[in-house]
């Protein structure tokens, strides 16, 4: 047992603190750090600088121009950039469907798609969920019919992140309607440009823009957009999904959100005292404290699993949900920590007119963070969803 | 032991129910959050005709109720439909600390619909302190800046907190001041608020006002016990809205090809929420029921009330969401609008642990 980093990965860790302090533009972690929409241009500078040092890709193999970084590497690296409110990296293109058409994907598709995810030229979005296929996903309705050289595709996808930025997007369509769900399934690109095609944005209860639905009327896909076999599609979703689930602990957004926490309530003043010295809520601060602490050991220890060749499995489920449980409890401090002035709408609007925000700590939008972050034991496979996984497998003997 | 409403108390609460159920649609209030000043002058004044403002009031005061139960049933019902008009700030707190300043001209106003006022306490720096004032009166100027003032843009007048005397978190030597809302000196920045209506920071520099009473804590301390109470019957309305909500959705949505309310992992919850609504509203019954006694008697069955709501509300909010999924996420379904209800109320009067520490200290005196 040795719970510190090898002289290897403290180089690496200096190597990546360097880059932020250098490369990070501060407009960009100043937005981050108050909770502030990025916007399209800005996340693709972000991409910009990462690519430029050939970073952008982490956990794809060199040839396909990735940093090829094992799971130690990686995990420093989302530390150190929540540490420094580094925004993060999209991940739909680079790490969830990349995965799919390096492992599944053909030459010609491989050869095509994955440098211009590189450089920016697709913004890819995921057409997963659907109105009545959210945890049961496999009830997905949304149909493509082969039709010559195209499938055509009816239906509609739902909770499509940042589709309103995409110009592409991998769907999962039913292809046979007549065998059992998991095997009538294909994984479809589509061109988001195509006629057909409709985004409606869905406005979240924070007020944000962050999710979309996607309407498809006999929207024409050419057949070489499908990725490997038809009817094989379910095969690749979970292959996705667990790709899915990097950084599902969530380790340095914890610590991040921790720091401010702290920060607040040592400013705060409650009954002539810093809300820090209430022994109150600083036992709240210290319980949150003791559970994260723990929580980035047993990521550490599945994550050295994963770097020496073991994969993540239920272990996965496990983080996904004490991460989210962690996470969503850090945004619960903070709004507390901040009284009153947790009832402001700290929205984009304010900051267009020029209205100063009544926000004394500089703690940001943290009532509307705490909202928005109910979604974290939701997506993804929601948490009564991993814990069924984790019931399963270790009730029932592996799976 | 009787827990009926009384045969009035059971007419106001029909009928607003049924005004709020057919008026107060989710997408009627959506355009409501959207509105300029946040807020529907026609529902205010529909409600006043109701009697909803009325029923805070006493007889000797020009109501015709006034009690914790009266007040108690106007401000569940409210909380249930989410409503957002400031009954709270502008009528309640606004309305009954000019009642116990004896202007009755004001207080009738306030009853007949046609008056808006704001209470001026809170400070950047005072949390939920009420004994904190750092404002100042010297020589009939106030000077000083208020924190999060409920309906600050829409009111005629402002109630403002100054300390006339002592240190800044002295009991004694709080005077509250009427100050006309076109006062010279007096600026009001105004924001919307994130569970709804609008709030603004003022800053007051040598504005003139009415001197309404120089025992301004103790006027305070009242109002604000009737406030916290009708918060926490508010809040319970509110919850007892997403408990149905949540209730329904688990009975008519399917997943694995049948209602998720089936499973059992998700119907141990609704029960919880369920047994949860029923401490909630006992809270709420002590908290109303003890309105009258003793100010330790009163203010323990308030905080307990407060605590009680507050992590009840807590658990209700955040499972009912849960439990939604996606759905609830979205600002068009009525469940997102509640939820941000309950959790914003924590930050009204003293949150969770503000009430636990008051609890205890009440306990040992």
């Amino acid at each position: 047992m040795d719970l510190s980093y090898t002289d290897e990965e403290l180089a690496f860790r200096d190597e990546v603190r360097a880059f932020m302090r250098d490369e990070l533009p501060k407009e960009m972690s100043d937005k981050i750090r108050l909770g502030e929409e990025l916007g399209k241009e800005g996340q693709e500078k972000w991409h910009a600088i990462l690519n430029g040092k050939g970073w952008l890709a982490p956990n794809w193999p060199k040839k396909f121009g990735g940093a090829e970084w094992n799971a130690v590497q990686r995990h420093i690296f989302e530390e150190e950039a929540a540490a420094h409110h580094a925004p993060r990296i999209v991940p739909f293109g680079l790490s969830m469907l990349a995965p799919v058409l390096q492992k599944f994907g053909s030459k010609e598709q491989q050869d095509y798609w994955l440098p211009r995810i590189l450089d920016g030229s697709d913004w890819w979005c995921q057409g997963y969920s659907e109105p009545g296929a959210g945890s049961d996903l496999a009830s997905l309705k949304t149909r493509a019919v082969r039709d010559g050289d195209h499938y055509i595709v009816n239906g509609q996808k739902t909770w499509t992140t940042l589709g309103q930025h995409a110009n592409m997007i991998f769907c999962l369509v039913r292809t046979d309607p007549d065998v059992k769900q998991q095997e009538g399934i294909s994984f479809l690109l589509i061109d988001m440009n195509t006629p057909g095609i409709e985004v409606r944005p869905i406005i979240l209860l924070d007020g944000t823009h962050e999710v979309n639905e996607v309407f498809f009327d006999d929207v024409k896909v050419p057949v070489e957009n499908l990725v490997g076999e038809e009817n094989k599609g379910w095969t690749y979703a979970k292959y996705l999904l667990t790709h899915e689930r990097t950084n599902i602990a969530g380790v340095g957004f914890s610590q991040a959100g921790l720091n401010t926490v702290k920060r607040i309530a040592r400013a705060e003043m409650a009954g002539g005292k810093p809300l820090m010295a209430n022994p109150h809520f600083a036992a709240r601060v210290a319980q949150v404290e003791i559970d994260l602490k723990a929580m980035a050991t047993s990521n550490m220890r599945i994550i050295s699993a994963a770097a020496a060749g073991g994969a993540p499995g239920v272990e996965a489920s496990m983080l996904k949900v004490k991460g989210t449980i962690i996470r969503q409890e850090i945004n619960d401090l903070a709004r507390r920590a901040v009284g009153p002035y947790a009832m402001p709408f700290a929205s984009e609007a304010i900051e267009g007119s020029n209205e100063a925000l009544p926000d004394p700590h500089e703690a940001g939008p943290v009532a509307a963070q705490y909202f928005n972050n109910r979604k974290l034991s939701i997506f993804g496979g929601s948490n009564e969803i991993q814990r069924g996984i984790i019931a399963k497998v270790m009730m029932g003997g592996g799976k | 032991m009787n827990f009926e409403l009384t045969e009035e108390r059971q007419m106001l609460q029909d009928s607003l129910r049924r005004y709020l159920r057919d008026k107060y649609t989710t997408a009627t209030r959506n355009e409501i959050l959207e509105s300029a000043n946040g807020m529907s002058s026609e529902v205010w004044a529909q409600l006043a005709e109701l009697g909803v403002i009325g029923a805070m009031f006493t007889e000797d005061q020009g109501g015709f109720g006034g009690a914790g139960f009266d007040i108690a049933v106007v401000f569940e019902e409210l909380g249930r439909a989410g409503v957002v008009e400031p009954f709270m700030d502008s009528a309640l707190i606004g309305g009954r600390i000019l009642a116990a300043c004896d202007k009755a001209d004001l207080v009738e106003e306030m009853i007949g619909g046609g008056l808006q006022l704001a209470v001026a306490h809170g400070e950047p720096t005072s949390r939920y302190d009420l004994n904190h004032v750092r404002t100042s009166v010297d020589g009939g100027k106030l000077n000083g800046r208020k924190a999060v003032v409920m309906n600050a843009e829409n009111a005629d007048h402002l109630i403002v907190s100054a300390r006339a005397s002592g240190d800044v978190a002295d009991e004694a030597g709080i005077s509250l001041y009427l100050v006309a809302k076109d006062a010279a000196g007096l600026t009001i920045q105004g924001y919307p608020l994130l569970a709804g209506g609008r709030a603004a920071e003022v800053t007051l520099d040598g504005v003139e006002g009415e001197l309404l009473t120089e025992d301004g804590f103790a006027v305070l301390s009242d109002v604000m016990a009737l406030a916290t109470m009708a918060q926490c019957a508010e809040t319970l309305g509110a919850m007892d809205t997403a408990t149905r909500l949540t209730n329904d959705y688990l009975g008519t949505r399917k997943q694995f090809g049948r209602p998720i309310g089936t499973f059992q992992a998700l119907a141990h919850r609704m029960a919880d929420m369920l047994i949860e609504m029923e401490q909630a509203r006992s809270a709420v019954i002590n908290a109303a029921g003890n309105l009258n006694e003793d100010t330790r008697i009163r203010d323990m069955n308030i905080s307990a009330a407060k605590n009680l709501l507050g992590r009840a509300g807590r658990l209700i909010a955040e499972e009912a969401i849960q439990m939604h999924g996606g759905i609830a996420m979205t600002q068009e379904y009525e469940l997102a609008h509640i939820a941000k209800r309950i959790i914003m109320a924590d930050h009204r009067f003293g949150d969770t642990d503000h009430h636990l520490e008051r609890y205890i200290a009440l306990s040992a005196a």
